[in-house]
């Protein structure tokens, strides 16, 4: 185990392995706090990053910070990782990785082929020494796309996942949510319900719902009932219509099993869902979704800070091909990310670690009521993701979401952001939009008369 | 002073969504913007406001109940909301306070906190007298009601085991949402004990006036409480078997 050492003037820092400096180096955070493993002043927090900035790309590889034995996440990482692809940055530092990500001539193409060179816990180092405006510049320099009934991540583009939740998974009451969304050009990226009862037959129920409207109204989108992985397994063997398998994961194989998961379960759901060939211009079947914290939610942190862990849940996440991928950043609570200034910085993070490792990265820009943080934070974190180029938003009814019980972002909000940065649908969406005079040739929302088609 | 809802309004009876909301260009009108602000500003004041146990006593006092009020580790509600491992267990005085009570084994415990809605301690007061009625008419022996402030959910484990209860039940007041700031919830355990995980609980939800209300809650608790005292379990493996198909989903709103 190597140690690490950082003198300024009269004081020297000392750091016992590679999983304190990346811990002591997080920009503050509560979940860090309460793990008992963040700086305990910004000067050692300053130092940690002097030290993290010298530290070769290829320490990496060599000393893995969660054992290879103990944890199939970290066999995944190592056993998938490209030499070939890790050629141009072998011999760079973590702070000379910083300058790569940022040279001009590192472009979309030079990202794309550098991904599978790339473990989670570089770009999580590089990410600690990194500004926001650093996150959001090489995040919108690396596009991800992915594909099932439309294309999603392209440049210039941004889509709009309908949350139509229910407390009571009332049919009539998500689907009117639905054509609400649907009027204010969103549901693009997909209808994905979260369902309020977590079983085989309410899943079928719902994941009919949603499909007999995507297929009434031939609308150029994917259905998403977002239960446990076991539950979509089963629907599809009971012949369900599964447009996209959903599941929850984290970065360690302690917290996957608290999910009830692991790699093989979901490379089995995978195989199902890819056998349907439902998908009409691609076939990326997942959607996952993650959130720092929930390693140590779960008590399997193993020693290691919540936004390198998260980092570690995209190297799952991207060996399954997903269409969607997005972190629900400020739902978890106060307790790993306290107020407005932590949730921002987590979600430009979360969105850049993803992107760089090849992961279509989308958004729940969100929050619940016992954080220190309002709809002015959310704003915030949603231009600034629509500078990073993020893949997808939640529209949620007046960003209120009442099954969940906590605040993510509206229609309206996608229509702000669309507006502001000129981004558009979906291609094939967009397409489907003007031919149901939803929008104009401006991208404006028409009005939607009572008697259209849509709301009969 | 607003631009009018969206022509499709009377889905609005469909869902407590907020639909149909209209819109100013792409944005939400004044009339929308302003009462999303006043939902939230409610939900806020509910976590942040301080927790009034005195009502509650009296009501349970005047009702025939003894209360104790003790403390957990968190000291303060910044605190609390920071550190969830200090609302899950006593501080020491509080833990040595129950030590000196060593009173007979019970059935059941009762804990009240206001968790994370102050507001939605109030409808604590209901819920208890209207259970603790109905079980003792059932021979139940049910321990003093205990109330402490600042209590996470695993708090009862430790004190239903000083209180030596089969069963820990606490309700406290849960993360509001926007239309909810008052929701109560309801957990309990069976054979408490620390170290008990969330799969060992039972969990009853949303309780308030125009969520479950707190009679229908009280009927649900009375139902669970004895087949988990006659099955002597709790958690994932013992389910409402009444419960409410989704034919016959429960009215929420």
């Amino acid at each position: 185990m190597t140690r690490y050492c950082q003198t300024f003037g009269a004081r020297t820092f000392v750091f016992d392995d590679m999983a304190t400096v990346l811990s002591k180096a997080s920009p503050r955070r509560s979940g860090d706090e309460l793990a008992g493993l963040a700086a305990t002043c910004d000067e050692e927090r300053m130092a940690a990053r002097f030290v993290l900035a010298d530290v070769p790309l290829q320490t990496f590889l060599n000393e893995p910070i969660i054992p290879y034995d103990s944890d199939e996440v970290t066999r995944l990482i190592c056993d998938t990782h490209s030499l070939a692809a890790f050629e141009p940055v072998q011999s760079l530092t973590v702070g000379e990785l910083r300058e790569w990500l940022l040279d001009y001539g590192t472009d979309t193409n030079r990202l794309t082929a550098m991904a599978p060179g790339l473990t989670p816990e570089m770009v999580a180092a590089v990410s600690k020494i990194m500004r926001n405006q650093d996150l959001i510049l090489v995040a919108s320099k690396c596009q991800v796309t992915s594909k099932f009934r439309n294309t999603l991540g392209l440049s210039g583009r941004l889509a709009v996942r309908i949350q139509p939740n229910h407390p009571t998974d009332d049919p009539a009451g998500i689907a009117a949510s639905i054509l609400d969304g649907l009027c204010y050009a969103c549901g693009d990226a997909v209808i994905g319900v979260n369902p309020a009862t977590d079983n085989v037959d309410n899943t079928i129920r719902l994941i009919q719902l949603i499909g007999d409207l995507i297929e009434r109204f031939a609308i150029p989108t994917q259905s998403c009932v977002l239960a446990h992985v076991t539950t979509s397994l089963r629907a599809m063997e009971r012949g369900a219509p599964v447009d996209l398998v959903f599941q929850s994961i984290a970065g360690t194989e302690g917290a996957n099993k608290s999910f009830g998961i692991n790699l093989k379960l979901l490379a089995e759901a995978q195989e199902a869902a890819l056998t349907l060939r439902r998908g009409t211009v691609g076939d990326n079947v997942m959607y996952f979704e993650t959130g720092q914290g929930s390693c140590l939610s779960a008590a399997a942190n193993c020693g290691v800070d919540q936004q390198t862990l998260e980092a570690r849940a995209y190297a799952v996440a991207r060996h399954f091909k997903p269409l969607l991928v997005n972190s629900v950043v400020g739902f978890i609570g106060p307790e790993y990310l306290y107020d407005g200034k932590q949730i921002i910085r987590a979600g430009l993070e979360d969105h850049f670690c993803a992107k760089v490792l090849g992961v279509p990265m989308g958004c729940d820009v969100c929050y619940t009521n016992h954080s220190e943080a309002d709809q002015d934070d959310m704003d915030t974190l949603l231009s600034l993701l629509g500078m990073a180029g993020c893949n997808f938003i939640m529209g949620v009814p007046g960003a209120d979401d009442i099954m969940l019980n906590y605040q993510s972002t509206s229609f309206h909000d996608s229509h702000y952001l669309r507006q502001t940065l000129g981004l558009r649908p979906a291609p094939e969406f967009e397409e489907w939009l003007l031919r149901n005079g939803i929008i104009d040739a401006q991208l404006r929302l028409k009005p939607v008369s009572r008697g259209h088609r849509l709301l009969q | 002073m607003s631009k009018p809802a969206d022509p499709w309004h009377d889905f609005k009876s469909l869902t407590a969504a907020r639909i149909a909301l209209g819109r100013a260009g792409g944005s939400l009108p004044t009339r929308e913007l302003l009462d999303f602000g006043l939902s939230q500003a409610r939900a806020r004041d509910a976590v942040l406001a301080s927790f009034d146990a005195d009502p509650l006593i009296e009501q349970l006092s005047s009702a025939g109940f003894e209360t104790i009020s003790l403390n957990s580790d968190a000291s303060s509600r910044e605190e609390y909301l920071r550190r969830p491992d200090l609302g899950r267990r006593l501080n020491s005085q509080s833990r040595d306070a129950l030590a000196s009570l060593n009173g007979p084994a019970r059935d059941l415990c009762l804990i009240v906190s206001d968790g994370l809605s102050s507001h939605a301690a109030v409808h604590a007061g209901e819920v208890v007298t209207k259970l603790v009625s109905l079980l003792k008419g059932e021979g139940w022996s049910i321990a003093p009601v205990v109330i402490i402030p600042f209590s996470r959910v695993a708090i009862q484990d430790e004190v239903g085991e000083r209180l030596k209860s089969a069963i820990s039940l606490i309700l406290l007041g849960e993360r509001p949402g926007l239309g909810s700031p008052d929701s109560l919830g309801a957990y309990f355990v069976y054979g408490p004990r620390t170290g008990r995980t969330d799969a060992d609980r039972n969990c009853i939800s949303n309780i308030r006036p125009n969520g479950l209300p707190p009679a229908a809650a009280v009927m649900a608790l009375h139902y669970l409480l004895n087949a988990a005292r006659h099955r002597r379990i709790s958690g994932i493996n013992l389910k409402d078997e009444r419960l409410l198909s989704a034919s016959n989903p429960p009215i929420l709103e």
